[in-house]
C-alpha cells in the first residue's frame, strides 16, 4: 500500500497560487507513492517545477522535450525490465503536449502496450507560452491565438476526444478526473497505476491565469464544470464507459460566467446562439454518459 | 575469427557483442539491414536486449533517452531523413549527458529525395556535443562501436556517439571482417556502470531547465569535456591496438604523407580509393598523400596542423555542403592551418552517391596544384 500521508511534490515551487496543474501534481503523486519514476513533458509544470538547481520532485523525475514523453517513457519502461527492477513509470504531460504536439509519440507508444501510466493536466490551453488555444480548448474560449473579436466568439472547435483515441488503441484504463475530487483522482491514479498496460487519466485542472478568474476559485470553478456537465468524470474499462459521476445539472452560464475567457459571451451583449451551442453540448455529454440525477417530483 | 560478411550485418554484430540492454530503431534506407539483424539475434535468443520497435526516428531516440537515463546500455542506428527527425533529440541526449551510441549509414538529405551515400546528415549535426566517428571500411566500422561505447560511457565523458560509415559503399559491401570475440569484447568494454540513473531508491531530477544564470556554463562543459575526450579516445584506442592489434589511437591518420607536397584531407571510405589513387601516382613520382580524419567531432584540430605542417597543398574532399559557404570539413582544416599560411582548397564531391574514382582523385589533385579549388568537382554543365 501507498502511504498517502507522504508528500512528494515540495512546496516552494514557482506555479501560481490556486494553480490546478501542482495540485494535480501533488495529488498523483501522493496516488503514485515512492516507487514511480515521472516523465515529464515540456510545460508550464516542468518549469515551474524544476528551475535549475532547485527541484519540487521528491520521486525519480525526467523531461526530455516537449512532445516526447511517452517515447522516453517506453524506453524507461524497457529499461526497467531489462533490469528486473518494478518502479511504475507515470508521465505527466499537459494538454498541449498530449491533444497536440505528442500526438504520434503516444499513439506509438500506446499501440505497443508499455506498462506506463499517462497522467494528462489538462488546462486547456498552451499557459507556459501564455495561453493559446491548443486542441483541448473548449469551444468559443477566448485565447491569444484564438481571441475573440469583432467577428470571432474564440475558439471554433470543441475538445479532441484523447480517450476515445486511446480506447481505440485499446489501452485497459482510462479515466477522467477533477481536481475538485481529489479522492476520486487519487484513487483513478492509483487503478491506472496498478492496471497492466497503456493507462490514461485526464484531469481537469483550471488556470486561473489563463482562464481568468481569482486564485482561491479553482475548486469552485472546477466543481462547476462537472455540475453544467462540461467536464464529466468517468471511468472506460477495456475501452467500456463503465462509471460516470452523476449530477443534478446546472446550467452552463453558470460555469461560463465565472471565468474571463468565455466573458465575450455575456458582455458587452448576450449571445443566446452561443451559450445555447454549449448548453446543447453539455446536454450531449449528459446523454452519452447518463449522468443526470433526475429529482423526484414533490 | 574472420569472415566475409555484409557491413550492416558486420554493425550488427559489433553491437550485439556490446551487449545493447535496449534497442530502439526505425527501418530507413540504407540502415535497415542493421536493426533487421539485431531484431533477427533477438528474436533467437542471441541477444538478450529489449527491443522497441518505434513509430519513428524522433522516437526511437527517445526512447534511447529514457532508458539510458533508466540505467541502460542503449542503441539506436539511422541516417539521412531519419536523423534530421532526431535533430532536436539529438542536442537534447547530449545535453542530458546519455552516452548513446548510434550507428549512421550516411546517406544524403531531401529534396531532392536521394537514398544514395554523402555525409550531409551527420555533418549537419556537429554542433549537437554528439563524438562523430568517421569509418574508411567494415572493419574498422565494426570496431569503432566498441570504441564508441568505451569513450562516451566514461565517467569523465558520458556524451553520445555517432559511428558513421557510407550508405551502400560500406553498409551494403561484402568484406573481410576479423570479428572480436565475445569474450574479448567483454573485456574491453565492461558492464554499463551509468554515473547517474533514474532510482526510486535515489530520486533525482533529470533535464531540469537553466536559466541564463546557468545555461551558459552547461554548454561550456559539454564543450570542454568533448575536447578532454580526445585523450580518452587516444588512450582507449591504444588498449584496443594492444589487445586486438588494430590501432585507432589517433584521430587522423596519415597516409604516404610524410614526404607529401600535396595532401588529401577527406572523411569515411573515400580514403580507400584516396590510397588506391595515391599509390599510381606515386608510382609517377607525385608526391601526394593522403590525412585521414577518424573523428570529427572532437575536431582534432591539432592533429590535423602538425600533420599538414610540411605540405605545399591541400585538397579537401567534402561529401557535405554547407550551402553558401564551404564543404565542412574544408572551414575546419582551413582553421586548423589558418596560421601556417599552406593554401587549402576545398572540393564538393560525391554527393548524393555520384560514384568518385581514382581518376577524380588525380583531377583534383592536378587542380590543386594549379591553385585551383573551392568548387563542385565534375558538374554535368549539360543539365544545368
Amino acid at each position: 500500500m501507498v502511504d498517502k500521508t507522504l508528500e512528494l511534490f515540495d512546496c516552494g515551487h514557482r506555479a501560481c497560487g490556486g494553480c490546478g496543474a501542482a495540485l494535480s501534481a501533488r495529488l498523483v503523486t501522493k496516488a503514485a507513492g515512492t516507487n514511480t519514476i515521472i516523465v515529464s513533458s515540456t510545460g508550464c509544470m516542468e518549469v515551474f517545477s524544476t528551475p535549475y538547481p532547485e527541484t519540487a520532485w521528491k520521486v525519480p523525475w525526467i523531461h526530455s522535450l516537449f512532445e516526447n514523453a511517452s517515447a522516453v517513457a517506453s524506453g524507461i519502461e524497457a529499461s526497467l525490465k531489462k533490469q528486473g527492477r518494478n518502479e511504475k513509470v507515470v508521465i505527466m504531460a499537459g494538454d498541449g503536449a498530449t491533444f497536440d504536439i505528442g500526438m504520434i509519440c503516444i499513439s506509438g507508444a500506446f499501440e505497443r502496450g508499455h506498462d506506463f501510466t499517462y497522467i494528462c493536466y489538462d488546462n486547456e490551453a498552451y499557459m507556459n507560452t501564455g495561453i493559446q488555444r491548443s486542441g483541448a480548448t473548449p469551444y468559443d474560449a477566448s485565447t491569444t491565438t484564438s481571441p475573440a473579436g469583432k467577428c470571432s466568439f474564440g475558439n471554433k472547435r470543441p475538445k479532441k476526444d484523447i480517450p476515445q483515441i486511446l480506447a481505440a488503441h485499446g489501452a485497459p484504463y482510462i479515466a477522467t478526473a477533477s481536481v475538485a475530487y481529489p479522492a476520486d483522482l487519487m484513487q483513478k491514479v492509483e487503478k491506472a497505476i496498478n492496471t497492466r498496460g497503456p493507462c490514461y487519466v485526464q484531469i481537469h485542472a483550471p488556470c486561473c491565469t489563463g482562464w481568468g478568474f481569482e486564485g482561491e476559485q479553482t475548486i469552485a470553478v472546477a466543481k462547476l464544470a462537472i455540475e453544467t456537465g462540461l467536464w464529466v468524470n468517468y471511468e472506460m474499462v477495456e475501452g467500456k464507459v463503465v462509471k460516470a459521476k452523476k449530477v443534478v445539472r446546472k446550467p452552463v452560464e453558470e460555469y461560463l460566467k465565472t471565468q474571463k475567457r468565455f466573458r465575450h459571451l455575456f458582455k458587452p451583449t448576450r449571445q443566446d446562439a452561443e451559450i445555447a451551442v454549449i448548453q446543447a453540448m453539455a446536454d450531449r455529454n449528459a446523454e452519452k454518459y447518463a449522468i443526470d440525477i433526475k429529482l423526484k417530483k414533490e | 575469427m574472420m569472415e566475409i560478411t555484409e557491413g550492416s550485418h558486420a554493425v550488427a554484430e559489433a553491437v550485439r557483442l556490446c551487449r545493447p540492454q535496449v534497442i530502439s530503431a526505425y527501418p530507413i534506407t540504407p540502415q535497415t539491414h542493421i536493426v533487421e539483424a539485431l531484431a533477427e539475434m533477438v528474436a533467437n535468443c542471441q541477444l538478450d536486449a529489449e527491443y522497441i520497435t518505434v513509430e519513428n526516428e524522433f522516437s526511437a531516440l527517445s526512447a534511447c533517452i529514457g532508458a539510458s537515463a533508466a540505467g541502460s546500455r542503449t542503441y539506436s542506428a539511422t541516417t539521412s531523413q531519419g536523423l534530421a527527425l532526431m535533430f532536436e533529440v539529438c542536442f537534447n541526449a547530449a545535453g542530458m549527458r546519455l552516452p548513446i551510441v548510434m550507428s549512421i549509414a550516411n546517406r544524403a538529405l531531401g529534396a531532392p529525395l536521394s537514398i544514395w551515400n554523402d555525409q550531409q546528415d551527420s555533418i549537419s549535426l556537429r554542433d549537437s556535443g554528439w563524438l562523430q566517428f568517421y569509418a574508411e571500411d567494415n572493419q574498422e566500422a565494426t570496431d569503432l562501436h566498441f570504441l564508441a561505447y568505451r569513450v562516451a560511457e566514461d565517467h569523465s565523458i558520458l556524451l553520445p556517439a555517432f559511428v558513421c560509415f557510407d550508405g551502400f559503399i560500406l553498409s551494403h559491401t561484402y568484406e573481410p571482417i576479423d570479428m572480436i570475440s565475445q569474450e574479448d569484447v567483454d573485456r574491453f568494454l565492461p558492464k554499463f556502470s551509468p554515473y547517474e540513473r533514474l532510482d526510486a531508491a535515489d530520486p533525482i531530477s533529470f533535464g531540469m531547465y537553466a536559466t541564463p544564470e546557468y545555461y551558459h556554463e552547461f554548454r561550456y562543459e559539454m564543450d570542454r569535456v568533448l575536447k578532454q575526450s580526445k585523450a580518452i579516445i587516444q588512450k582507449t584506442g591504444k588498449e584496443f591496438s594492444r589487445m586486438f592489434g588494430r590501432d585507432y589511437s589517433a584521430m587522423v591518420e596519415g597516409y604516404r604523407l610524410e614526404d607529401a607536397e600535396t595532401a588529401i584531407v577527406a572523411l569515411g571510405s573515400i580514403c580507400g580509393t584516396t590510397k588506391d589513387a595515391i599509390d599510381e601516382m606515386r608510382e609517377e613520382d607525385k608526391k601526394v598523400g593522403l590525412l585521414k580524419i577518424r573523428v570529427f567531432r572532437p575536431f582534432p584540430t591539432e592533429d590535423v596542423a602538425k600533420a599538414l605542417a610540411h605540405v605545399k597543398n591541400v585538397a579537401v574532399l567534402d561529401k557535405n555542403i554547407s550551402l553558401g559557404a564551404k564543404g565542412a570539413l574544408a572551414l575546419e582544416i582551413k582553421d586548423a592551418l589558418y596560421s601556417s599560411g599552406i593554401p587549402v582548397k576545398d572540393y564538393i564531391i560525391g554527393l548524393g552517391g555520384r560514384d568518385v574514382r581514382k581518376k577524380d582523385i588525380k583531377a583534383i589533385v592536378a587542380l590543386v596544384e594549379k591553385d585551383q579549388g573551392d568548387i563542385f568537382y565534375g558538374l554535368r554543365r549539360e543539365v544545368l
